[in-house]
């Protein structure tokens, strides 16, 4: 495997302000030598595939805590897939009830990340899934 | 000496990075600047309390955020608590209505009443406190972006339904500062919005004297990853902005201090939070009266709310949280607040449920019933170790107020994104700390359950119907109301706004004619522009 950088999109989704999370992740992918985008907040759908094909990321990663994620991520789908970014790893965390992570699956989001995850399972969960 | 006692020495320091000492003796007191900030409750610098006799004549209020769906939701959940002993309200907005979107935006597709009420016009407000008596229960708007409107709204429907504005009392959040660090409901430019929060305190030391018109929020910061020395100085160096604004107007200080009112957080060390309330209320009177020369007492007091924060809440065991919320709502009473508030052991999952709401009520009730906290003023006071740490605290928050002063102000750090990007590393720092258990916290880094069990969560319910009620009923306030009215008022929405005068009294006429929050913010969006969030690491 070449040793190319990998490019992480973390995008805020929807109107949720609560960003301590998403800073907190960024700086942990960025203390493990990943590149990191981060949006701030108030992404559309549009937005964050567009610029997960524009940055050509490698990860497209959310973190929703106000409740639509699987509205969102229903938007984000079909386009991300327009933009032929079906084979990259889509992860996301926040605060998302177990009864939604199925869902989530559905909807291409491998990685889930709920309230209580560790910094280091997300990273070893990046770094083993990008392909 | 072997390993235990070796271990009793290792210096230990709190959050805010004071040492703490395994015994504090009058020496240490003297040593830490002695009792001369202490003083008597009710009299300068009200370090114990700026009441005389605090809650022996009257306890804290009790005030949970609540609000969900629609406007008709929100008020049958008021009325429970109401029912239940609760004695004030505080109103949970959605996302649409924060930032300034009407519910058929297209933005706001997904987020109709999710996590709070929807409001679209006067309407709303009018169905949501309908029956609800607004001179017995005062009501809090948490609302920062869209708060000049809000504001407007809630003195509109009380007029409507004839209260005397004059002796309406009630609190808006209004903080847009602290907004820009963690929180996030921002609208405008930090310019403009500081000149609305202006707008707002300047009109209402004028027509609405005993409302409060901002509610500064330290807590908020800390959830962000302030320390709690920080979260207070920092919420200080805000409110300043706020009141040199008004003063540039041509107020004088006596005029609008007295409204001015706080919003803190309650979670982590007990002897540090308490010394933090204690140093902030002697901190804030020399502030107003050394600095800004207030005279009435009112404009030194620290009025605020202290609440239980989510940041302190964990995931892991949530049946857990109900003993945390129990000693965050110790603390509180110990810190001698005016008004406290509890998130539910549930809330790290969902919305409260009527169930776990209820239980944080009952926690502050048997506080006031069943120990004795409501007998005796500022029953720490006094004690070697608290009223040392109220010194280290008091000069903490001194060093930190300097050091924002020296960086260029407070206003300057929050637009470029500095205070953000600080207490952001701090967050991360504390993560892992956490995660590595060198800060510890039950059921996360220790004594975890070998097996997760079930959570006895229940989960509020979003209701995907409620969109569409609210959409229907905003196009019946649109098709019903006069358009002519609802475009001459946005249209001297519009004119005061860019003329810099205030805009307070466009938007009450506005809120009358039923114009949206999404008119009115739309108005002000072609003036002031929108906010372009700093992303600073």
């Amino acid at each position: 495997m070449t040793q190319r950088r990998i490019k992480v999109l973390l995008a805020k989704p929807g109107l949720d302000g609560h960003d301590q999370g998403a800073k907190v992740v960024v700086r942990a992918l960025m203390d493990a030598g990943m590149e990191v985008i981060y949006t701030g907040l108030r992404q559309t759908p549009e937005a964050v595939a567009r610029m997960a094909l524009d940055e050509d990321v490698d990860v497209v990663a959310l973190s929703s805590l106000a409740g639509s994620h699987v509205p969102f991520c229903s938007k984000l789908k079909p386009l991300l897939e327009a933009n032929h970014l079906q084979d990259k790893l889509w992860v996301i965390g926040g605060n998302l009830p177990a009864q939604d992570h199925d869902a989530l699956r559905r909807l291409g989001f491998s990685g889930i990340f709920p309230t209580g995850a560790k910094l280091d399972a997300i990273v070893d969960y990046i770094r083993e899934h990008v392909k | 000496m072997n390993d235990r006692a070796k271990d009793e020495l290792k210096p230990i320091a709190n959050e805010s990075g004071i040492e703490v000492k395994p015994l504090y003796t009058a020496a240490d007191v003297e040593a830490s600047g002695g009792m001369a900030m202490v003083g008597q409750p009710g009299e300068y610098p009200f370090t114990r309390g700026i009441h005389r006799l605090m809650y022996r004549k009257q306890p804290w209020t009790m005030r949970q955020y609540a609000g969900f769906g629609n406007p008709a939701d929100t008020n049958k959940r008021f009325k429970y608590l109401i029912a239940n002993g609760q004695t004030g309200l505080n109103v949970a907005f959605d996302l649409p209505t924060q930032i300034g979107l009407d519910s058929d935006d297209p933005l706001a597709a997904g987020e109709i009443g999710r996590v709070g009420m929807s409001v679209d016009t006067l309407r709303d407000f009018e169905v949501a406190f309908d029956g609800i008596d607004l001179n017995k229960i005062t009501v809090s708007l948490t609302i920062n972006g869209a708060a000049a409107i809000l504001i407007a709204m809630y003195l509109a429907m009380a007029e409507k339904r004839g209260y005397d504005v004059k002796q309406l009392r009630g609190t808006a959040q209004n903080d847009i500062l602290k907004e820009f660090i963690g929180r996030g409901t921002w609208i405008f430019p930090v310019e403009p919005s500081i000149r609305l929060v202006g707008d707002t305190i300047e009109y209402c030391a004028e027509h609405a004297p005993k409302y409060s018109p901002v509610s500064v929020c330290g807590y908020h910061i800390r959830e962000s990853g302030a320390n709690p020395a920080q979260e207070m100085a920092y919420a200080f160096c805000i409110a300043k902005a706020y009141a040199d604004d008004v003063i540039k107007r041509g107020l004088h200080v006596d005029e609008f201090a007295g409204r001015l009112s706080y919003n803190f957080n309650i979670f982590g060390n007990l002897f540090e939070q308490v010394a933090k309330f204690r140093a902030g209320r002697g901190l804030w009177a020399k502030i107003m009266k050394e600095q800004y020369g207030a005279e009435k007492p009112g404009s030194m007091w620290l009025r605020m709310i202290a609440a239980g924060g989510g940041g302190g809440l964990t995931f892991e065991q949530p049946e857990v949280n109900i003993v945390r919320g129990a000693y965050y709502a110790l603390i509180s009473a110990l810190s001698g607040t005016q008004t406290m508030a509890l998130c539910s052991y549930d809330e790290a999952y969902t919305i409260p449920t009527e169930y776990s709401a209820r239980i944080s009520l009952r926690t502050m009730q048997l506080l006031i019933e069943e120990m004795g906290l409501t007998e005796t003023v500022d029953p720490l006071g006094g004690s070697f170790y608290v009223e040392t740490l109220t010194n280290q605290m008091r000069q903490k928050m001194e060093e930190i107020m300097a050091e924002v002063d020296a960086q260029g102000g407070i206003v300057k750090l929050v637009s470029e994104g500095a205070i953000q990007s600080k207490v952001s590393a701090q967050a991360y720092k504390m993560q892992r700390d956490i995660e590595s258990g060198r800060f510890r916290k039950v059921g996360v880094n220790c004594y975890r359950n070998e097996q997760e069990e079930e959570h006895p969560v229940e989960f509020h319910p979003y209701n995907e119907e409620d969109t569409r009620v609210q959409i229907a009923g905003l196009n019946k306030v649109r098709a019903e109301r006069d358009p002519a009215k609802v475009s001459q008022a946005l249209a001297r929405l519009s004119a005061d706004a860019s003329a810099g005068r205030n805009v307070m009294p466009a938007l009450v006429e506005a809120v009358k004619a039923y114009a949206t929050v999404g008119e009115m913010t739309n108005e002000l969006v072609k003036i002031f522009d929108r906010y372009q969030e700093p992303i600073r690491f």
